[in-house]
Parts: C-alpha cells; structure tokens; sequence
C-alpha cells in the first residue's frame, strides 16, 4: 500500500512523469493562494470520482460486457459527479465553496482526473487499494503544482529575456522539474 | 450485431438519465436563493474569468457588483460596454462611475543618486526591503518596474529615463500597478480624487509645485510643453487652475521665485509657458474634454461670480454637484473683469476662460442679484441649496486717513476709479484732470496709475510712504510705469487736500518721511518729519491703499446669516475646509482673508470645493496631518531638503523676455491695446527646454 502511494506521489507523477492535466499545471501555478486552491479541489474530487468510476465500471460496464466504452461513460459519470458536489458544497458547505468553488468547473474533465480514474482500472486495483492511488495521484498533482507555483512566483521578478518570459519560462522549469522527478525511478 | 449497438446505447442513455434527473432534483434540493440579477450581470461581462477585477472569477465579481461592493465597472475587460449593461441591470444611470486611471508620481529614475550598489532580486518589493531601496531619495522610484509587470494591460512601459510611464488611453484603472509599488508612487485615482489631493509633504513635489498657491502640477505641464503636446499642458494645468488664460497675465508667479534654476542661471518664466500653451489651445480651436463626476443630487450656492466664485464652481461641478452662481454686477469675473484694466487682461480673454468654465453644463448664473437685497441665506436653503460659498471679494476701499477724503471732488477709491472705465455703463463714467495723484504701492496702484495715463492725464504721480523697494507690487508693473512716464514719489504721507471755492481738489500737501524700526510685516516703518510739507498740484486723488469685505450682511440682528463670524470685515472661515461658523456655509477669496493674489483665490476656491463636497458627502472634513503649508510670500515651509542652496551642472542661458508693445509708442500711452505679449512657439520650447523638471532633490542637468 505505502509503495503504491509513494509509487503514485513520486515515482509516477501524474503531472511530471505522466504529463497528463498540464493546463490546470501552467494556468493556476502564477500564484500560490491559486495553486494551492486547486490542489485541494483536485485531491476532493479525484478521491469521489476514482470511488464512483470504480464501482460504475465494475458493477455496470463489466457484467455487460461493455468495457470499451468507459471513456464514454466515465466523462459523463465525472462530470455530473461535479456538478452535484458544486450544488451539494454551495448548500451544505458554503465555506468550503468559498475556496473551491471556482476551481471545480476548471476540472470537470479534466485528464489528470480522467487517467486516474482509467489507471485504477488498468491496474485492476481492488477498492481500497483503488481508494489509495484516487488520494495518492492527486496529492503528487497538489505537491508538484505548489513546487512550481513557488519556482513561477519567484521567475515573475527574475530577469527573464522578453521572448521567454511568462509560459516559455514556465514550460523550460516544467522540463527541469519533470528531470529531476525521474530521480525517483528505481525507488520502488 | 444489433445488440452490439443496443447494450451501449441503453447503457449510456440509462447513465445519463440517471446522472440528469440527480443533478436536476439535487438542483431542487440544494437550491440556495441567489439574486437573478448576479445571473443578469455576469451575463453582461467579459466571462474570462481573467480575475482582473480581483474577485475569484465572473460570477464573484456580479455577486460583488449586485452588493454593492464593486462599482459597475468593475469588470476591466469589459470595459465601458460591460459597464453600462451592468448599470443598466442595478438600475443606475449608465455611465454612473468615474474612470480610475493610474499616474506616476515620479520623475527621478536613471538622474535620481543612488546610496549603494544594489545586485540583489530585480524588483522593486525586493529592493525595497534593504533600506527602502538604493535611492537616495526616500520616496522615490527604484526603477526595477515591478509595476510593469503587473500591469495585465499593457498600459505601462519602462520610460528611457528610467521611471515608468502609463499609456492612460490602455489603463483601465485595474490598481494592481499600485499594489505592486511599495512606494505608493502608482497611484490609481478618479478625477475627483485627483480634485481633492492636497498638496502632503509625503508628495513627490517640485520647488515650483510646493509654492504655487493653486498647487498646479508645474513640471508637468512644462515637459508636456516640450513635447509640443500643448493641449495636454493646457489640461494639467486646468486640473488645478481653471482660469490658465487670465492667470498667465497676470499672475506675479511666486512659483517662479522658487525656480531651482535661479542658482545658476534665470528662473524659468513659468507663467508665459502657461499663457502660451493656453493661449495655444484656444487659438487653434484644439478639441478639450474635461471629465465631470456623475450628479450627486446635491446642489450649492455661490454667491459671488469672481475669480474664486467662479472656479469653486468649476472644481464643485467636476465632482458632481449641480451649481448656481449668483452675481451682483451684471456680467461675471467679479474684480479681474471690473478691477484689472483692459491693457493687462483683455476682456475677450477673459470670456474665453469664463465660456469654458460655463461649458461644463450644470453651472446656472443670476447677474443682477444681491445678496441681502434680492435674496439671503433664508431663500436659498427655502430655494433647495444644499450649501452656500460666499466668494464676495473686497469691493470696499481702506481709508487713507486724510481729513475730508470722502466729501473733496476728485478723490476717489481704486475700485470706482478702474470700475469706471472697464466697462461702460457700469459705475459712474469718471473724468480725469490733467494731473492725478494716486496712493499705494500695490499692483492696484500700479492699475489706477497706468490706467490715468491711458486716460490722458498729462502728468500722474505715485505717493508712497515707504521706498520702491519696499512696494508689494510686481517689479515688472513698476518697471512699465517708469516706461510709461509715471513719476514715484517715495516716503511721503499725505496730510491735507487743497481745495478751490467749489470743493474741487486742485492740490495736495505730504509730509515727507524717514524708515523707523521694523514693523509687525517686517519692514521699516515710515515716520513723517516735522516741517517737511510739501505740496503737489493735482485734479484727482485715487485712494488706493486697501480694500475689505462689505460684510455688513452679517451685522444685522436677527437675520440668519449673523450667525456668521467676521474679522475687520472678512469672513472668518477654517482655513483648511472655509467652512464659517454656520456648517452649511463657506467662503473663500478675498471675502475670506485678507485680499491676495488671484491665484491665491483659486487656490482657496479648490479648498473650498473640497470642504463644501466633503460637507455634502458626511466625510471627514480636516485636513491630513501631512498637509503641506507653504507661505509662498514669505517663501517658508517647504519641504525640508528641496530648497537648494547650490546647484550643479547648470549652464546659464538666460530667460527669454516678456514681448510688449512699444514703450513711448500711440498704443501703448493711449490705447488699453494688451501691452504684454505671448511669446512665440520657438520661444516657448526655448524656455520650456530650459526646465530641469525638478522632483523632491533630483533633476535634470544640462551637461
């Protein structure tokens, strides 16, 4: 279980080592109060979309035979699932909206959400261990959003040539970030 | 192979049956009541969700709009469309905000010494954490353009002299150039906030800036004129002085006093600059837009049309409030229309100034009407007036103290003698003799003597107690009375008039005087010396020693505005807010104070406004503590450390010459012809270039 948490924080991560969900990545790392936000909304709902893809696929998809059409299904299944939590957090929870509220129409589909959900699948997790990568990944996305949103904020006051300024200098970092995370290959 | 078809299809179908009817119950069920008009208004923005505004995206930005907390045009991009509709859904009259637009409050950059060599994180928050920064100049720019950066709008950019410059027609007014600078030297602001900035002893201000009493932004204006943008020089100025025509004649520029070029070379002529570029604007018909703050329901009185009656009015109307001038004399301008002779100020200047004023619409005027006689305090609060100016002036002449004054044919007060011949029809048509005497040493002196010539008095004296050097008046107005033959009798004290069988004067006798000790005004006191008398034949006398406010008004039992204090006549007034002792009431100008200078009245008419829209809108009326007071006669409290005692890197080229008719020639004797000149186009940049656009203690060198 740690392996698997480790494997899915470090090892693979989502954002540096799978290069899936880069336009939350660049578009909400300028400031940290942002990539912090966005962190947290992704972590909420990787962890209710892993459960609710998991159990779509297993008890519907499978007994019927219709495994191929899960990109279909899942897109369909995540994003209703974040339009219920918006309207279920504006009611029950307007605090929490209050933080995250913006953030999560930015990751209806999103495809670090989706790949997590189709990785529980291709590795033919059991629940908990499905439960596990669903909160692992998304706390790699948080760890490597907040390491670059800090790098990004100090880049903003560097003297950066004109031509590179801005995302050019934001990919060239996510380039060195996703070098030295290929560090962590072999850990496990 | 149908099945093939059918199993997906159901199950997709089912799924998003499923996934629709939970959103649409969970609608129902975590309904939360929001106000449709944040629907309404997010409809009408950018939906970029840029958060430019500040809020976390569109919707919160409507939310803030819909509560208030967020003016209509809080959505930048937007902009002026996004705006409208959005007023248009609150139900508020389009166009209900004022534009905010950033200004950079600092000239020093690359020319500004620096105390040490910084290398550390190229920003100005970073710099500014060792020492406030390596300038040398406490509130100056670092130059590290940390507003540049922050600004989303490409509406500032780096200048070539190392201070940051905005593109105003691209500022949005957003703030975050503001934010950004830890000096407060960004600073985002609406015309009317720009109307109320008092001068502080924080400001970034110039010697210049710190002593004109109307506060005009002089650098600015100068450089603007450098630039050949003469309409935008005409614009800085009239940020502050709405009357630029009038006050470029006659203005005796204290301004110029303090020049920092002086230490090495002339004081630039600061006053033809501004006559010229206004002179410039109104010739060449070039097209001006002075913004006015939307209405705000309130209206003022101002009683009196003069000088300072007419620009409270002005600076009242730019920050919304309607207004109506009531004036006693039939045509406006109070004293400079009735009191300044044709020759220095022409009277078609002056209506231009008067016309652009009255351009601003909301500005009513009643001629003809008297304060205590056709309406009081008690009509105009019947009559719906929110709060009253009183800008009287000192239409009333000081007497001499010579016995019979009032009663001998042929002497008469300043403001009768020059009111008589401004405009016909108005006052008594007042014939002179051959010889005229004239009393006083201030510039009204100058007036009636000047004026006498003009009206073909053979020989015209000046009878001053004390010498000269010792006249208030401007040394170039004594110098055109040497040049027009006028004869100055210093240190003299008229004691007798010498009268014919009819009471007509034919004469007078003075004693003659010596300096004594000095005076409370800190000059020697005359002191006649006995068996000195001498006599003067002269036809007529102008007694033109003084004058004060007819506040008789105020004296009067029972009436409501005897509730107002006065002080040998005046009016007495807080000199921060000119509010009087009755809190709907106001006064400035000469009614306010000892007579001054005509820019000293706008000045005073911009303090005024403050007050009476302060008074209006329930805010604080006093002054910030770091108000800046400077004595711009006696040339004190400017802000420590500006007033040089030596300056470098000066060459000295000269000031350029006031252009005027003819000394000796038809027109200038006997004609009111304008005697003094603009100067040209060529002259103007000359003398513009030689400005070292001067901040707080750096400027710009010639070498």
């Amino acid at each position: 279980m740690l392996e698997l948490a480790i494997g899915a924080v470090l090892v693979n991560n989502i954002l540096l080592i799978q290069y899936l969900g880069n336009c939350p990545f660049l578009g909400t790392s300028k400031k940290m109060d942002t990539a912090v936000g966005m962190a947290m909304a992704v972590v909420f709902v990787l962890a209710m979309a892993g459960i609710v893809t998991w159990i779509i696929y297993y008890v519907l998809l499978v007994p019927f035979g219709l495994e191929y059409i899960r990109t279909l299904a899942f897109i369909l299944v995540i994003a209703a699932l974040v339009q219920f939590v918006e309207l279920f957090l504006k009611k029950s929870i307007p605090a929490l909206y209050a933080g995250l509220g913006i953030f999560l129409p930015l990751i209806t589909t999103n495809c670090a959400v989706f790949g997590v959900c189709i990785i529980n699948i291709d590795e033919e997790f059991v629940f908990l261990k499905m439960l596990v990568s669903s909160i692992a990944y998304p706390v790699g996305f948080g760890l490597a959003l907040i390491l670059f949103a800090g790098l990004r904020e100090r880049l903003i006051i560097g003297r950066v040539p004109t031509p590179m300024q801005d995302t050019a200098i934001g990919l060239v970092t996510a380039g060195f970030m996703s070098l030295s995370f290929l560090g962590f290959k072999g850990m496990i | 192979m149908i099945e093939a078809i059918i199993g997906p299809l159901v199950v997709m179908t089912g799924l998003a049956a499923v996934a629709g009817t939970l959103l649409g119950i969970a609608s129902k069920v975590f309904y939360v009541w929001e106000d449709p008009r944040i629907a309404e208004v997010a409809n009408v923005m950018a939906g970029a969700n840029c958060g430019g505004c500040g809020f976390t995206g569109c919707d919160a930005c409507a939310a803030a709009i819909v509560e208030g907390r967020a003016p209509v045009n809080a959505c930048l991009v937007g902009g002026a469309t996004s705006a409208e509709k959005a007023a248009a859904v609150m139900g508020m009259e389009v166009g209900a905000a004022e534009p905010l637009t950033s200004e950079n409050t600092c000239t020093g950059g690359f020319r500004a010494p620096e105390k040490y060599y910084y290398m550390g994180v190229q920003d100005c928050r970073a710099a500014y954490m060792l020492y406030a920064g390596a300038k040398e100049c406490g509130v100056g720019c670092l130059g590290f353009g940390s507003c540049v950066k922050a600004c989303q709008f490409d509406a500032l950019k780096m200048g070539p002299e190392g201070f940051p410059v905005v593109t105003v027609e691209k500022c949005v007014g957003c703030g975050a150039c503001e934010k950004a600078c830890p000096k407060g030297i960004m600073q985002v602001r609406t015309p009317s906030q720009r109307i109320l900035h008092m001068n502080l002893v924080t400001d970034r201000l110039a010697p210049c800036r710190q002593t004109c009493p109307a506060e005009i932004n002089i650098p600015k204006y100068i450089n603007h004129i450098k630039n050949k943008e003469y309409d935008k020089a005409y614009l800085t100025v009239m940020e502050r002085n709405p009357m630029p025509l009038s006050i470029g004649r006659v203005c005796p520029h204290p301004c110029e006093d303090a020049c920092r070029r002086q230490l090495g070379d002339d004081p630039v002529s600061i006053n033809q600059l501004k006559r010229f570029c206004s002179d410039w604007v109104f010739d060449n018909g070039a097209p001006v837009k002075i913004p006015v703050a939307p209405d705000t329901g309130y209206k003022v009185a101002i009683v009196g049309g003069g000088p300072s009656g007419l620009s409270a009015a002005y600076f009242l109307r730019r920050l919304g409030h309607k207004v109506t001038i009531f004036e006693w004399m039939p045509r406006l301008a109070g004293m400079i229309r009735y009191g300044i002779p044709e020759y220095r100020l022409p009277k078609a200047i002056l209506d231009r100034d008067i016309k652009r004023i009255l351009d601003l619409g909301g500005i009513d005027v009643k001629t003809g009407v008297k304060f205590g006689v056709d309406f009081d305090l008690g009509s105009l609060v019947g009559g719906g007036f929110d709060a009253v100016l009183f800008s009287i002036g000192a239409w009333k002449h000081a007497s001499a103290r010579i016995p019979e004054e009032d009663t001998v044919k042929g002497v008469v007060p300043a403001t009768l003698f020059l009111r008589s011949q401004t405009e016909p029809g108005v006052g008594d048509p007042y014939r002179i003799g051959k010889h005229v005497g004239v009393i006083g040493g201030g510039n009204v002196a100058m007036d009636c003597l000047r004026s006498s010539v003009r009206m073909g008095a053979e020989k015209v004296y000046c009878l001053y107690r004390r010498t000269i050097a010792e006249m208030p008046a401007n040394v170039v107005e004594i110098e055109a009375c040497h040049h027009e033959g006028i004869e100055f009798i210093e240190l003299c004290s008229p004691t007798k008039f010498l009268t014919d069988d009819e009471g007509n004067l034919t004469g007078i006798e003075y004693l003659k005087n010596e300096l004594g000790e000095p005076d409370a005004s800190g000059r020697r006191k005359p002191v006649p010396v006995e068996g000195s008398e001498t006599v003067i034949e002269i036809d007529n006398f102008v007694l033109a020693i003084g004058q004060a406010t007819d506040s008789s008004f105020a004296e009067i039992e029972g009436a409501a505005a005897s509730r107002i204090e006065t002080f040998k006549g005046s009016i007495v007034v807080d000199p921060d807010t000119h509010q009087t002792a009755i809190p709907y009431v106001f006064s400035s100008g000469d009614s306010a104070g000892p007579p001054g200078l005509l820019v000293a009245a706008i000045g005073g008419a911009r303090r005024a406004a403050r007050g009476i829209h302060k008074y209006l809108m329930g805010e604080d009326m006093a002054m910030p503590e770091t108000r800046l007071r400077v004595d711009s006669r006696r040339m004190k409290g400017h802000i420590p450390g500006t007033i040089f005692d030596s300056i470098e890197g000066v060459e000295r080229k000269g000031r350029i010459a006031q252009p005027e008719l003819e000394p000796g020639s038809h027109e200038r004797q006997h004609t009111y012809a304008e005697v003094d000149l603009t100067v040209t186009e060529e002259e103007a940049l000359k003398e513009a270039n030689r400005c070292m656009r001067c901040c707080l203690t750096c400027y710009n060198r010639d070498v």
